[in-house]
């Protein structure tokens, strides 16, 4: 540990951790020989990667597939403006180098899989788990149970926050806690249920503070604990948790979409219902054709943008048999064609309708090829 | 008996509420507390994943709930 050692430069940048008694220059060789592997470069990673640079973490391997897309900056404080359409790790690497130069950076841009998740995590001491889906989580407990390397796990949902640390010293992981996956499309992403912007500012400052603690060997970790958030409310909880003695031995990777019933495009297994195209919808328009449009939307989406349908929920379609009609094509659509696939496959199964057509990729699809002046959310 | 039930992330939607008051009869498991709550509230059943803690402890299999015990439920959330 005494072979690091630190420039003048860096013993003047990392003086206020050098003064701290329980942390010293001792915690701060520690976390310059570390390595730190961040999955995820969103709103969790962007905390996370600026202050594990910031505070001199050794090495730190930065993975996204993804690129700067606009809607990421509401809340994914890497990034800017000029930042949009590069490829997100790059992105990220710049404006870390420029924050400390002292790191060493290692840019993965691939998706991590079953296929390169060992390989790629056995270089590392630690991962930070700020991934957005569940596959991608339980790939990364079962990579870090196989290897024995600690995951440090954070996750949020709207003005939600969950923080923990897995697989550290025989603690708990996460199919401990949740040993299968929801059902796919129960559980909304970010993307689809949304999150306030700075909640991933929170956690992910939680989940840094945990990775820092876990190097330097201080503190108690929240190994054996779950943290819970509320912003809404501003209630915190933190619930013991423990092994489970029927939680299966984890010996190999598996195929981590089929487990959490998502086909090879990380979409839901749609049952069988009728597509039409944005494009076939819009020549169904400028025909004489008769048809019915239903929006299965919130409210709150419909005054974002829409379509001029008739707006029924998607948890009121059931109710609402009697609008929709069976003596005319009725297209069915949504924001992505998930939701209205789900409302098509009810109304199917129940009342036997044979005229639902889905809307194949929803009001983005529309905003993306018939009207470029409609706003995607 | 009465029991207060917290409820985070989707479970929050099915309750229609962050926390209930809920009458159940006396020495249940956490197990026959979501078989109830699946009755009153059906949407339980889809929610295939879901954890329980009991008094701020994850709840044990088999592990009785008393009264006013304070019962969290717990989905898992993805978001990052």
């Amino acid at each position: 540990m005494n072979t690091v050692t630190f420039s003048k430069e860096e013993l003047e940048r990392y003086s206020r951790h050098l003064i701290i008694p329980e942390f010293n220059i001792e915690g701060q060789r520690k976390l310059k020989s570390a390595r730190v592997l961040v999955v995820g470069t969103g709103g969790l990673g962007s905390p996370l990667l600026l202050y594990l640079t910031a505070a001199g973490v050794g090495t730190i391997g930065i993975l996204d597939f993804d690129v700067v897309d606009d809607s990421n900056l509401q809340r994914q404080v890497l990034f800017s403006v000029d930042d949009v359409g590069n490829p997100k790790v790059e992105a990220a690497k710049k404006r870390l180098v420029g924050l400390n130069p002292h790191v060493n950076f290692i840019v993965h841009n691939i998706m991590l899989t079953s296929d390169n998740a060992l390989d790629i995590i056995k270089d590392y001491d630690l991962v930070a788990d700020g991934t957005d889906n569940f596959p991608t989580r339980y790939l990364v407990n079962d990579a870090c149970v196989i290897l024995g390397k600690p995951n440090v796990y954070a996750s949020i949902f709207r003005f939600e926050g969950q923080v923990s640390v897995f697989n550290y010293k025989g603690g708990p992981h996460y199919r401990d806690l949740f040993p299968s996956p929801p059902p796919p499309g129960l559980v909304p992403s970010c993307a689809e249920g949304g999150v306030i912007g700075v909640l991933p500012g929170i956690i992910g400052s939680l989940q840094a503070n945990e990775v820092l603690k876990i190097l330097s060997g201080i503190g108690d970790t929240l190994s054996g604990r779950l943290f819970l958030f509320d912003a809404l409310t501003f209630e915190t909880r933190t619930l013991k948790v423990h092994k489970n003695p029927e939680t299966p031995e984890i010996k190999e990777l598996i195929d981590y979409d089929q487990f959490c019933g998502l086909n090879l495009n990380g979409k839901a297994n749609k049952e069988d219902v009728k597509e039409i195209t944005v494009e076939e919808l819009k020549a169904l328009q400028d025909s004489k054709e008769e048809y019915q449009l239903i929006d299965v939307r919130e409210a709150y989406e419909y005054d974002i943008c829409n379509l001029e349908g008739e707006l029924i929920p998607l948890g009121a379609i059931l109710d609402s048999v009697e609008k929709i009609a069976s003596n005319k094509k009725v297209i069915v659509h949504c924001r992505s064609g998930a939701r209205s696939a789900t409302a098509i496959t009810q109304l199917e199964r129940k009342y036997n309708f044979d005229n639902l057509y889905n809307l194949k990729g929803g009001i983005l699809a529309w905003a993306d090829r018939i009207d470029t002046s409609m706003a995607k959310y | 008996m009465k029991l207060t039930i917290i409820a985070y992330g989707i479970a929050r939607d099915i309750l229609g509420s962050n926390s209930i008051e809920y009458e159940i009869e006396d020495s249940v498991s956490h197990e026959n507390l979501l078989e109830n709550l699946k009755k009153t509230y059906p949407d339980f059943n889809k929610l295939t994943s879901l954890m329980i803690a009991i008094n701020s402890e994850y709840a044990k299999k088999g592990q009785m709930i008393s009264e006013n015990d304070e019962v969290v439920l717990i989905p898992p959330v993805s978001g990052g």
